[in-house]
């Protein structure tokens, strides 16, 4: 800190010049947001009338609870709900899986490890997107259509996580596992015993990397769920645009923007340290 | 590296690589597979049956004006977000690094749109700017500017664009902050009683020892603009006007599933695949052995 | 309590053999050292007994018992480790614990032993803490007392002390030694410092390239070293190596003659020998000379003693009783 105070241009006026520049460089991040929050705060009349105001009006209550209990198509609760339960299946079960395989990955030799390894390796380049059509009949022939497993299975199939843990893993004293099978533990009681709960920081920030990835998936979403009460949240704003030159009803579908943006944002904020530490992590 | 492998057994470990494996071959190699397989084959008129045309349907795809008209997209399209997104957040990250304290203050709300879903972006952008209520369209038409990106094929693409790279900023943001406070202050004072300006300490020192930072992000940029923008593209454009912001993800969905077109939408796939392989392999290289100047 | 056997042990890396059969028989409660300079398999040697390693052939006993396809909990052994190993997201006491637990040892029995092997060790008032939030000492020490709480037939060390700073290192090496020899416990303990061997060992294993080149006690050892190797590894500042034409009764095939630095004393009369340079180090003084055939030989003083400068020339003597010779192959003759 000293040192940094030591610098010239930290003093005087270019302190207030970088204050200003940080301040524009917020307002261009922010106004889109908060123009989405005046709008859900707004009714429908002062919005289709343009310039529609740029402060808050008097209808939060009223839109968002028309949002959630009604919404357009389906009620956005339950769309949250939908949400909620995608990202959740997909963070937890892409977390066990990872485990479980780095695990066998880093502290066993079995026949076809090599394969094993380059295989999940592969999976590392191509994401959901580049399959849709094949992995859309695969899911179809499975009769998971519009179903939670068919939201969750396909994007867990990639191994990111697994790379992550494996490298963790490599970085755990070797003498760890030789103290714990001294100690008497088998496989199964060091992983558990001890290499989880050595892997807790690490579990957490893919957690939180994992949640957003789940929470803010679309265009898988958009393909495997045609009923209404199926669609997640960030799918189902695009679903409650009318078709042909209706006018949009922009109050409710702002404040499910909002909404939709509300469970990542509080994960990532509360959890900053963490989700830097994942973001850094799982680019390495 | 090998770790000095501790635990014997045969069935424990396939055991615990079973659930991974399954996933990955039934969602994954499988479909991978049939996405290679589907590309040398065209259904005939009444979908009843497949016939083998080879390399037939990259003959098509590549002598076709459309598809090569969306590849030349996906490149502007691909630059421009890198370009504009990487830029904002150098030019943020720099002013956050020269603060003594409070950075940590702009970094928190800086955040916030890595939390954004792309296609929830896109809708916030769609409503600054759409035609009859957008706020934006409103006050450039009293400025005596008529905004309309659902006719105006460079309007889309602009909107697109800035869309796309506004939920980036936080991302390329926090690796350039980190980058930066990773350059020893030492290196920097010392080129400061060189008497080096801060331009010329930023031109000649800082952005030479960011290089391998800003070489990351570029390749993670173009894999991000090639993919991960399906959300903002299908709700404000959906390719739009006149496939002006079709990039080639939106076509093999625009193909696959809108125009039932699976041999053509495989072989896409197939050429994406290539794509994003070549810029994994890229990557990889990178970190294999770190970029400097 | 128990007997600790090696027969005839070998040890290969794919077809690369790094051990080329050991044998020796420990006696119950002995302390056995193995020493050797790094890579030379003394590690290796001893993950073999602890079960870390397999044995590629020859047996390995313990209590009379062959072990080689027992489990490394089922040899009634413990470890302790170079950096500890401590699992470092458990208390001191859950440290210390854990092997009891896995065993179905009852709650009160591991409270009892841990608390046993705390105040053997002075660990009493840091049983809650993390590792760490402990020092590099304590942390050996706990190191040990979780070895401690099984109530092992065997203790196996491997370099324990080797992350120490050099005091720390001298005070825990007494207090191995001390705590070994009121628990009785048969001990294998590995090193590659020559000072901490000579001073723990009942025995000393010396390791050279897969080999044990010499077993004996250490003041054996160090008088009466069976090979080149040996007899400069042990023994600091290291045994001087003439060439044995100088000695006119040295036996036939001998190229070298050894003798140690205090057996060299300075004389009227002698071989002839420059002075290079001398290192007074308080109780001694050594005198480092170069003598006419470029030979480089140390000297070892009393302080008190006269000191030549650096650059006379001296005149060297040494007793008939106290020279070794080695023949080409290193091996004494």
């Amino acid at each position: 800190m000293i040192t940094r105070e030591g610098m010239v241009e930290k003093r005087g006026v270019g302190h207030w010049f970088t204050h200003l520049g940080l301040i524009i460089g917020l307002l261009f991040i922010f106004f889109p947001i908060w123009l989405a929050f005046v709008a859900s705060t707004v009714s429908q009349p002062e919005i289709v009338r343009p310039p529609m105001p740029l402060l808050p009006g008097d209808q939060f209550f009223e839109n968002y609870r028309k949002a959630l209990v009604s919404g357009v198509n389906a009620p956005v609760a339950w769309m949250m709900l939908n949400s909620l339960i995608m990202a959740l299946g997909i963070t937890i079960g892409k977390i066990v899986i990872s485990l479980l395989s780095a695990f066998a990955i880093v502290y066993f030799k079995f026949p076809g490890r090599r394969l094993f390894f380059w295989l999940i390796f592969l999976t590392l380049m191509l994401p959901v997107e580049v399959r849709i059509v094949p992995t859309y009949e695969v899911v179809a022939n499975f009769g998971m259509l519009n179903s939670y497993s068919g939201l969750i299975f396909p994007l867990i199939a990639s191994a990111t996580a697994t790379f992550l843990f494996r490298q963790f893993f490599m970085t755990v004293p070797d003498e760890l596992a030789e103290a714990a099978r001294v100690d008497g533990a088998r496989p199964m009681r060091f992983f558990w015993d001890i290499l989880l709960p050595m892997s807790r920081t690490n579990i957490a920030a893919l957690f939180v990397i994992l949640f957003i990835y789940g929470w803010n998936q679309y265009l898988w979403p958009l393909l495997i769920t045609t009923d209404p009460s199926m669609n997640t949240i960030v799918m189902g704003i695009k679903q409650m645009f009318p078709s042909g030159d209706d006018i949009a009803d922009w109050p409710v579908i702002m404040a499910t923007s909002i909404l939709a943006m509300i469970p990542p944002v509080i994960v990532v904020i509360s959890m900053q340290k963490l989700f830097i530490r994942g973001l850094v992590d799982s680019e390495k | 590296m090998e770790k000095r492998v501790t635990f014997k057994g045969i069935w424990l470990p396939l055991l615990l690589v079973l659930p991974q494996m399954l996933v990955t071959a039934v969602f994954f190699f499988y479909p991978a597979g049939q996405a290679i397989w589907q590309s040398l084959f065209i259904p005939d008129p009444f979908g009843l049956s497949m016939r083998y045309v080879g390399l037939g349907n990259f003959e098509y795809l590549l002598s076709n004006p459309y598809y090569r008209a969306s590849f030349v997209t996906t490149a502007v399209f691909s630059i421009l977000v890198t370009v504009l997104s990487m830029g904002v957040a150098l030019y943020l990250a720099v002013l956050a690094d020269r603060l003594i304290k409070g950075s940590g203050v702009y970094r928190t709300l800086l955040i916030w749109p890595y939390a954004v879903a792309p296609a929830v972006a896109g809708v916030l952008w769609l409503f600054m700017f759409n035609t009859r209520v957008g706020v934006v369209t409103w006050y450039l038409g009293v400025l005596g500017y008529d905004w309309n990106h659902v006719l105006n094929g460079e309007e889309a693409m602009g909107l697109v664009v800035v869309a796309s790279a506004w939920g980036r900023i936080s991302y390329n943001f926090l690796f350039f902050l980190a980058g930066l406070q990773a350059i020893p202050r030492s290196v920097i004072e010392a080129a400061a009683i060189d008497g080096a300006r801060f331009w010329t300490r930023f031109r000649t020192i800082v952005w030479p020892l960011l290089s391998p930072t800003t070489f990351f992000l570029l390749v993670v940029n173009i894999v991000y603009a090639f993919f991960e923008t399906f959300g903002v593209i299908h709700t404000i454009t959906s390719g739009g006007p006149q496939q002006a912001t079709t990039i080639l993800v939106y076509k093999v969905y625009a193909d696959g599933f809108v125009g039932q077109d699976l041999g053509s939408s495989a072989a896409q796939s197939v050429i994406l695949l290539l794509i994003v392989g070549a810029l994994t392999v890229l990557q990889f290289k990178y970190i294999e052995r770190r970029v400097h100047y | 309590m128990a007997t600790v056997s090696l027969k005839g042990i070998t040890k290969s890396f794919g077809k690369t053999e790094v051990i080329h059969g050991i044998d020796v028989d420990i006696r119950d409660g002995e302390f056995i050292v193995i020493v050797g300079p790094s890579g030379c398999g003394k590690s290796t040697l001893l993950r073999m007994v602890a079960g870390l390693e397999t044995v590629t052939s020859g047996e390995v006993q313990i209590g009379g018992a062959r072990v080689n396809d027992r489990e490394p909990m089922d040899r009634d052994i413990a470890m302790v480790f170079q950096n500890y190993a401590l699992y470092p997201h458990m208390s001191v006491y859950d440290n210390m614990a854990y092997g009891l637990k896995i065993a179905g040892t009852p709650k009160a029995e591991i409270a009892e032993r841990v608390a046993e092997a705390a105040t053997l060790l002075q660990l009493e008032d840091y049983l809650k803490r993390r590792p760490r939030e402990l020092s590099g000492g304590q942390r050996q020490r706990v190191a040990m007392g979780r070895a401690i709480v099984r109530k092992p037939s065997v203790f196996l060390f491997d370099e324990p002390l080797s992350n120490l700073d050099a005091k720390l290192r001298v005070q825990m090496r007494l207090e191995i030694k001390q705590l070994q020899r009121r628990l009785g416990v048969t001990s294998l303990y590995v090193t590659h410092d020559q000072v901490e061997a000579m001073t723990l060992a009942d025995r000393m294993i010396v390791m050279n390239a897969g080999r044990a080149d010499q077993i004996g006690a250490p003041l054996e050892v160090y008088a009466n070293p069976q090979t080149e190797f040996v007899a400069g590894f042990i023994g600091s500042p290291p045994m001087n190596f003439l060439p044995a034409d100088m000695a006119h009764d040295a036996p036939p095939g001998a190229v070298k003659l050894g003798i140690r630095p205090e057996h060299l004393t300075l004389a009227q009369t002698g071989t002839a020998a420059k002075v290079i340079y001398t290192e007074a180090l308080g109780a001694e003084t050594l005198l480092h000379v170069d003598l006419a055939n470029g030979t480089r030989a140390t000297v070892r003083q009393d302080a008190i003693a006269p000191h030549p400068k650096e650059g006379e020339t001296v005149h060297l003597a040494w007793d008939a009783g106290n020279r070794i010779f080695f023949d080409s192959e290193g091996q004494r003759c």
